[in-house]
């Protein structure tokens, strides 16, 4: 296996085409169209998975004789895995995304990285959200940079990027702009709806100190989108059955919202530890599982409600693990990974390059072949609409799955 | 109350009660001279763990990177038992900002814990590197940098173990350059080079000691900044103590830091020319800025955002309390984007208006309420994955379910003690009186505004509810 870097650019592996039995067209058809906001209307759903999850376990190369041989305890039998092709493999929880892999609506993207790996968690995770070069400590994040954009200082809710959660990742934070962290549309809502702080925007919404200007704007906003994004999860709520898992109950929140008008085009939202050092088949599977339910519902929901087109679910994770397995059942940190995209809307599917070649490692790990910021500069332009270089600080060459 | 509080919280982590009442004819020198005085001595060692002898061995924590001395399930109880030591020390930590009156050395040791950010899972080496900084906050930074350069924590964070003859690792020197003294673009990548080669060797033994590893030292020529020789870690110390440029840059965080987000140039100019001169004496460059007439200027007070820590701090000290679960402060810090001892990286917490987002405002305006009226926390924070080595739950998750379940409330505050210190105040000055003792900004919020919520029945009623409304303003997030 010889891993030619770049090609897969203009090659694309076309693995899954013979799989497309179901055009998009027919799917869709005689699916209620409820959407307030006109299908077309595209949304990135990024999701993270925090700790660095195993890749080689995620997506198996299950008739590679490397793999298999720094994995004896660890590594899964071709039997056990879900059969992509003759020569890959997905973990056996993730049955809906091998699902959405038949069906067409599903691209994998192997050995995604980037220069000088840092195996720290938090470094690593830094690098991916300020999408900074290894070597540099950026303040703010590329959704967030896309949300500086996107809102330009100009528009009535800076709600374009969300962040389903209670505490707003470095990913949201801009310059101009911060995301806003909302783990429960009606909590937020509640807990801003404190009458002395209306009473203090009333009469003291204008500071001639800039700094505390800024408090009280970032206030007043602060309670204005959560009564926007309140009344948005209210209009439309998702009415499908999800598991009443975290991840499950943040899926439906992001459909529901997705359903209504809101003006928001990104969600984030993490899920882990896949920090398996140790055991790390029950940790893996358990997590998987929980991925694979909540995931699963979301697809089936927005296909109902015909919006499975115009939303694009991206996984990724800080760093891969290691090469060997290590002396626990588990794997130390490593460098690239796989990422997932799922959706309606993708230009190629199925897997998008080569597998990882196991055989050139870099002290026992994978070396990556396509840079996350290509990545990023792909989910920007093609999906997103925005200008990718801008947000991204450089020109950063797109890829052409979308 | 308006001057004397700004070098209170400039200086430290804001008044206590009695410090309100003590009011004197301010002079700068005077209380500065009265702020040094408490900090001078030489602080306790903050401990949590006796040794290395308590099995936290060198890369514990670091999967992968240790030796295979231990079995796994005896190295996850080390891990664990050092997890909780660092814990300890963060709360331990807090408690002397809160109860110290050597305020200005916990500030400054605050400012320095940023400036050498570090993370080590090692809590051994995290006791050492505070006490180094504890000791060396207001003395000498060339004795600062030069402690903390050599401490196991940092010398391990930054790699210089990696760090051979034949095959540099220059983690190490690029970080002490580009965030510890010269700045980014004051530096060549040849310096950077030339430095790594300079530093080999640095490193430390199974009893947490710095020790010189001459065998894989590079004992070859090296030119760094336009100095040549054949120098090693304490030359290039040396060489870059030597360059203004070291004092300038400083200077120039210290005075972020204390002054203002936006330097003023001839400020820092006259500030960091004569802390080069002394020496790089760190108690005469802060008593250069704290007895400055332009420290006490209107567009240096009350403007600056406070960091989660300081508003913790603060909010305990002017309003004493008890804590149930003092765990419960690392909770907040994790709402609010500090957690002590776990730097965002290396380049340490960059403030200012970072602090601040819809949410994070949001769990500030609400920290008063939640300690003193018993409003649940509600809310679920991040897990910190270097910290927690993928066990399921963040590490401070069991707080959440037990803070929940009290329905006093997360602390009983002591409101006898608030009432006694405004005692001599009528009760129709009393508004005034708590919003300066409260708020550095001018004008107060309007009167009615918070009086509109206030607890009239008692005079103690009063009092706290209208501390507590005062805490929750966006004022209250400014020193």
């Amino acid at each position: 296996m010889h891993i030619r870097r770049r090609q897969f650019l203009q090659q694309g592996t076309m693995a899954a085409a013979g799989t497309m039995l179901i055009p998009q067209f027919l799917q869709a058809l005689g699916q209620p169209q409820v959407a307030a906001v006109p299908p077309g209307t595209k949304v990135l759903v990024v999701l993270q998975l925090s700790g660095g999850n195993d890749g080689l376990n995620t997506i198996i190369p299950v008739r590679n004789d490397i793999y298999y041989r720094s994995r004896p305890r660890i590594g899964i039998a071709k039997d056990k895995a879900l059969a992509l092709t003759d020569e890959v493999g997905i973990h056996p929880a993730l049955t809906h995304f091998k699902q959405c892999y038949d069906q067409g609506e599903m691209a994998i993207l192997n050995s995604v990285g980037y220069p000088n790996p840092d195996r720290s968690h938090f470094r690593s995770m830094d690098i991916w959200h300020s999408a900074s070069p290894s070597n540099q400590y950026w303040n703010t994040g590329w959704l967030g940079r896309y949300l500086d954009a996107a809102c330009n200082g100009t528009c009535a809710h800076a709600t374009q990027a969300l962040e389903i959660d209670d505490v707003l990742s470095l990913a949201l934070k801009g310059d101009q702009q911060k995301g806003m962290a909302v783990q429960d549309p009606a909590r937020l809502y509640s807990s801003s709806q404190n009458k002395l702080y209306r009473s203090l925007l009333a009469t003291k919404a204008q500071q001639e100190e800039p700094t505390a200007n800024y408090l009280y704007k970032t206030l007043g906003n602060a309670i204005n989108n959560a009564d926007y994004i309140f009344k948005a999860s209210k209009a439309s709520t998702s009415t499908a059955t999800y598991p009443s898992t975290e991840l499950g109950k943040s899926l439906k929140t992001i459909a529901s919202l997705v359903f209504s008008d809101i003006n928001t085009k990104v969600y984030y939202v993490s899920l882990g530890s896949f920090d398996t050092h140790t055991n790390q088949d029950n940790q893996q599977n358990r997590l998987f599982t929980e991925l694979n339910g909540a995931v699963g519902a979301f697809v089936s929901d927005l296909k109902a409600q015909g919006r499975f087109d115009d939303v694009l679910l991206c996984t990724f994770s800080e760093f891969g693990r290691r090469v060997a397995q290590n002396g626990s059942g588990g794997t130390d940190h490593g460098t690239a990974n796989n990422m997932f995209f799922v959706g309606g809307g993708l230009k190629r599917k199925g897997l998008l390059n080569d597998m990882p070649n196991l055989s050139t490692l870099e002290n026992g790990d994978l070396i990556h072949q396509v840079d996350f910021k290509n990545v990023y500069a792909t989910l920007l332009n093609q999906w997103l609409k925005a200008d990718a270089n801008a947000i991204l600080g450089t020109p950063t060459q797109a890829l052409d799955f979308i | 109350m308006l001057l004397q509080n700004h070098l209170f919280w400039r200086s430290g982590f804001g008044p206590t009660p009695q410090m309100q009442n003590q009011a004197k004819a301010f002079t700068a020198k005077k209380y500065w001279d009265a702020v040094w005085q408490s900090a001078e001595k030489a602080p306790m060692p903050l401990q949590v763990t006796q040794s290395m002898a308590d099995g936290m061995m060198n890369g514990l924590g670091q999967p992968g990177g240790q030796a295979q001395m231990e079995s796994e399930a005896s190295r996850e109880v080390l891990r664990k038992q050092s997890r909780q030591n660092i814990r300890n020390l963060n709360l331990l930590w807090i408690n002397e900002m809160v109860e110290s009156p050597a305020q200005l050395r916990e500030k400054m040791s605050l400012f320095w814990h940023g400036h050498f950010a570090c993370r080590s899972l090692n809590a051994f080496f995290q006791q050492q590197l505070l006490h180094s900084i504890r000791e060396n906050a207001l003395g000498s930074f060339a004795t600062l940098l030069r402690e903390v350069s050599k401490s196991p924590a940092m010398l391990q964070f930054l790699n210089n173990q990696q760090n051979r003859k034949n095959s540099p690792n220059e983690n190490f020197a690029r970080e002490v350059m580009e965030l510890f003294t010269l700045g980014r673009g004051n530096y060549s990548e040849k310096d950077v080079k030339e430095a790594a080669r300079a530093f080999t060797g640095w490193s430390f033994d199974l009893s947490g000691q710095f020790i010189f590893r001459k065998g894989i030292h590079d004992g070859g020529q090296k030119t760094l900044l336009g100095k040549t020789g054949n120098f090693n870690g304490d030359d290039v110390i040396d060489v870059l103590l030597a360059k203004e440029q070291t004092a300038a840059f400083i200077t120039n965080k210290i005075y972020r830091f204390l002054v203002n987000d936006a330097p003023n140039p001839d400020h820092i100019k006259w500030l960091s020319k004569r802390f080069f001169e002394s020496q790089y004496s760190i108690q005469k460059l802060l008593e250069d800025i704290f007895t400055a007439s332009w420290f006490y200027d209107k567009a240096n007070i009350g403007n600056r955002i406070k960091s989660p820590v300081e508003l913790l701090v603060g909010l305990r000290r002017q309003m004493p309390m008890k804590l149930h679960n003092e765990a419960s402060q690392l909770v907040f810090q994790r709402a609010l984007g500090q957690v002590l001892m776990y730097p965002p990286n290396v380049a340490g917490w960059p403030g200012g208006q970072n602090w601040i987002d819809a949410s994070a405002l949001m769990f500030r305006m609400r920290l008063p309420q939640i300690l003193a009226q018993g409003q649940a926390i509600n809310l679920k924070t991040k897990g910190d994955d270097d910290a927690d080595m993928g066990r399921m739950q963040p590490a401070d998750s069991p707080i959440l379910p037990a803070v929940a379940a009290r329905q006093r409330g997360v602390a009983t505050i002591n409101w006898e003690e608030i009432v006694a210190a405004f005692a001599n105040v009528n009760r129709e000055n009393l508004y005034q009186q708590l919003g300066e003792s409260l708020l550095q900004m001018r004008p107060l919020p309007p009167k009615a505004t918070l009086e509109a919520f206030a607890q009239k029945e008692s005079r103690e009623q009063y009092i706290s509810s209208i501390m507590v409304w005062l805490m929750s303003t966006p004022e209250y997030q400014l020193c």
